[in-house]
């Protein structure tokens, strides 16, 4: 292994800075002690301790949480059902066209995901709210979590689900005492991945909320419409920040699977 | 020396036997129509190429797959639609397929706790199982951190932790080294005999089918080339492949003199008429037959088929001769250890006939 050519290295760099210089740049000014979002005016945390009397950002905060918990739990339910079913031990016709149509979602416009999913709530005469974005939420989501599913369950060692069943478990045990045990990981992944997806998501959200049910994304989006304020960047900090964790922790998951 | 057919062994014992079982994927058969009678007790090795359908044979015992026709019955009663998981027969993987969340105690008591035996019941047997397999400092081991010959034992203690009936094991000595593998071998044997438990195992190498069974059965194609113990296969091989298999041998063809099984006939050969045992039935009169003899089984003598000694290999309680023959043909004849004539010398090669084997020859052989 030869070493990277300092070029290499400055090209590196530059990626980085075009990739997380803005967030930088935000997280600094949420503790920016000056109102004016340009201006550094020193050291400050009064923007967070602010936040919490903010009551419609933290009203905000709890759908976002609540929502991205419940979308994650179905997405993470019917996501590991649908890894199962369309595992490859068993083949049976159609089952790349399936495949291709839980994965199909991941490309899917938003814009259209979320037009389609408001003409069905409103020809089923849904009232739209928490629950509409759950599983507005849960549809994109679910197909994530399958592809982490998916992949853990292609490399686990048939041989062990016979070995199971050749010392005497039925097979509803086998997947209790070993299929989850070993996909657990995976499904945990999937979980965290679903969570992070649906606290970022602004677009399928928008569509399908209705009053009393607006995520912070929303929230951040129409007041960013009225100029960006210190507690915009404070809170927008504490959501990198939460995501971040969550998507480490997704792929400390994934990897400790292998 | 009656017996019609080599596979067809008469109903005698019946523990685990296999009617007419073949295994189609698709159109291929895996395997053909086997026919197989396994007494209690002993140890009976599958042997034969990868592909032979020795493992297939290995997994429609254990459940995991149906046979397309013929039936398996054990003790009598027929495992067709039993499912795996009812079946008192356990399996020993190739890979061994150790539970990697589990400790090694937690894999050899898996089985008895889907039996819904108590706590103290379970820790028991499997401090019997661990200290069977000289593991008993190795219950919370992790099996990712264990050798290989570690983790072959605890695979072996999980298999009969339940006491089955029947162990099957799936080329247990393949992942081990040489060394390794020749002194499990030996353990694997005193296990089984301290057991009484019948072990069907399937391997692909000659030499240890002949050291670990009691009886072995040659696959090859699917089909069961010829069951019986190792000396019966090396002494009286039922075909080319099997007398192949089991060791170095001369291969002469001919034509077939008149005779049957049970018979010393004759066989018409480039060398001139040779004379040989026909243990099998070789084939009618006339037709294509070969005559197979062991290297030992050759000797130099005053008179025989004449020849021109090539070269000789010293190997300690032998030495290997190649002798060239009027037809151009090379045979090895292996002699004890001793003065012997140079190479360039002419020598004369002789055989008892009843040392020798009669076998079908022709394409199909």
């Amino acid at each position: 292994m030869s070493r990277p050519h300092p070029l290499a290295w400055a090209a590196l760099a530059l990626g980085l800075a075009f990739l997380y210089g803005p967030i930088l740049l935000l997280v600094a000014y949420s503790f920016n002690a000056s109102r004016l979002v340009t201006v550094w005016a020193g050291f400050s945390t009064r923007w967070y301790a602010g936040l919490l009397d903010n009551g419609p950002l933290v009203d905000s905060a709890l759908v976002t949480l609540k929502v991205a918990f419940a979308s994650a739990s179905l997405a993470t339910l019917l996501g590991t059902l649908a890894a199962l079913a369309l595992d490859g031990r068993r083949r049976f016709p159609g089952r790349p066209l399936l495949t291709g149509l839980v994965y199909a979602p991941m490309v899917m416009p938003e814009v259209i995901t979320g037009l389609s999913l408001l003409l069905l709530f409103v020809g089923l005469g849904i009232p739209r709210g928490f629950w509409t974005i759950v599983v507005a939420h849960a549809t994109f989501t679910l197909c994530f979590v399958a592809v982490v599913v998916q992949a853990r369950l292609r490399l686990l060692d048939r041989a062990l689900l016979d070995a199971a069943a050749d010392l005497g478990a039925a097979p509803v045990t086998v997947f209790r005492t070993v299929t989850l045990p070993l996909i657990a990981p995976a499904v945990i992944a999937g979980f965290l991945l679903a969570f992070t997806l649906s606290m970022d998501d602004l677009v399928i959200a928008s569509f399908v909320s209705g009053p009393g049910a607006t995520t912070l994304p929303m929230r951040l989006y129409s007041q960013v419409r009225l100029g960006v304020t210190p507690e915009i960047n404070a809170i927008s900090t504490l959501l990198i920040g939460a995501v971040s964790l969550a998507v480490l922790g997704a792929s400390v998951l994934t990897a400790r699977g292998r | 020396m009656t017996t019609p057919h080599p596979c067809a062994i008469p109903p005698a014992t019946g523990h685990l036997r296999f009617e007419a079982v073949t295994k189609r994927f698709g159109a291929h058969p895996a395997v053909d129509g086997v026919d197989l009678d396994l007494a209690a007790g002993g140890v009976f090795c599958l042997l034969g190429p990868s592909g032979c359908g020795k493992s297939t044979l290995l997994r429609l015992t254990a459940g995991f797959e149906e046979p397309s026709s013929g039936k398996i019955l054990l003790d009598g009663r027929d495992l067709a639609g039993v499912p795996p998981h009812r079946r008192p027969v356990n399996m020993m993987f190739q890979s061994y397929a150790l539970f990697p969340h589990r400790d090694v105690a937690g894999n050899v008591a898996y089985g008895l706790e889907r039996e819904g035996l108590g706590r103290s019941e379970i820790t028991e047997r499997v401090a019997e199982m661990l200290r069977l397999v000289q593991l008993e400092a190795f219950g919370a081991r992790r099996p990712d951190r264990l050798s290989g010959g570690q983790r072959q034992r605890v695979a072996l203690a999980r298999a009969l932790a339940k006491r089955p009936r029947v162990l099957l094991l799936d080329e247990p000595l393949g992942a081990l080294d040489r060394a390794l593998r020749e002194e499990t071998q030996a353990e694997l044997r005193a296990l089984q005999r301290r057991l009484g438990t019948t072990f069907v195992v399937v391997t692909h190498d000659p030499a240890e089918a002949m050291v670990l069974a009691d009886r072995i059965g040659v696959m090859a194609a699917g089909r069961l080339v010829q069951a019986g113990a190792a000396a019966d296969l090396y002494e009286r091989p039922a075909t080319r492949y099997v007398a192949g298999l089991l060791g170095d041998v001369n291969l002469i063809e001919g034509r077939l003199g008149a005779g049957g099984a049970g018979t010393v006939r004759g066989l018409d050969t480039p060398l001139g008429p040779l004379r040989a045992f026909d243990h099998h039935g070789a084939g009618e009169a006339g037709s294509p037959g070969l005559l197979a003899l062991r290297p030992e089984r050759l000797a130099l003598a005053a008179e025989g088929l004449p020849g021109t000694l090539l070269d000789t290999t010293y190997l300690g309680d032998r030495i290997v001769c190649r002798v060239g023959m009027a037809d151009g043909r090379v045979l090895r004849a292996a002699l004890p250890p001793g003065a012997g004539p140079a190479p360039g010398a002419g020598v004369h090669l002789a055989f008892a006939p009843e040392a020798a084997s009669l076998l079908p020859g022709g394409p199909a052989s």
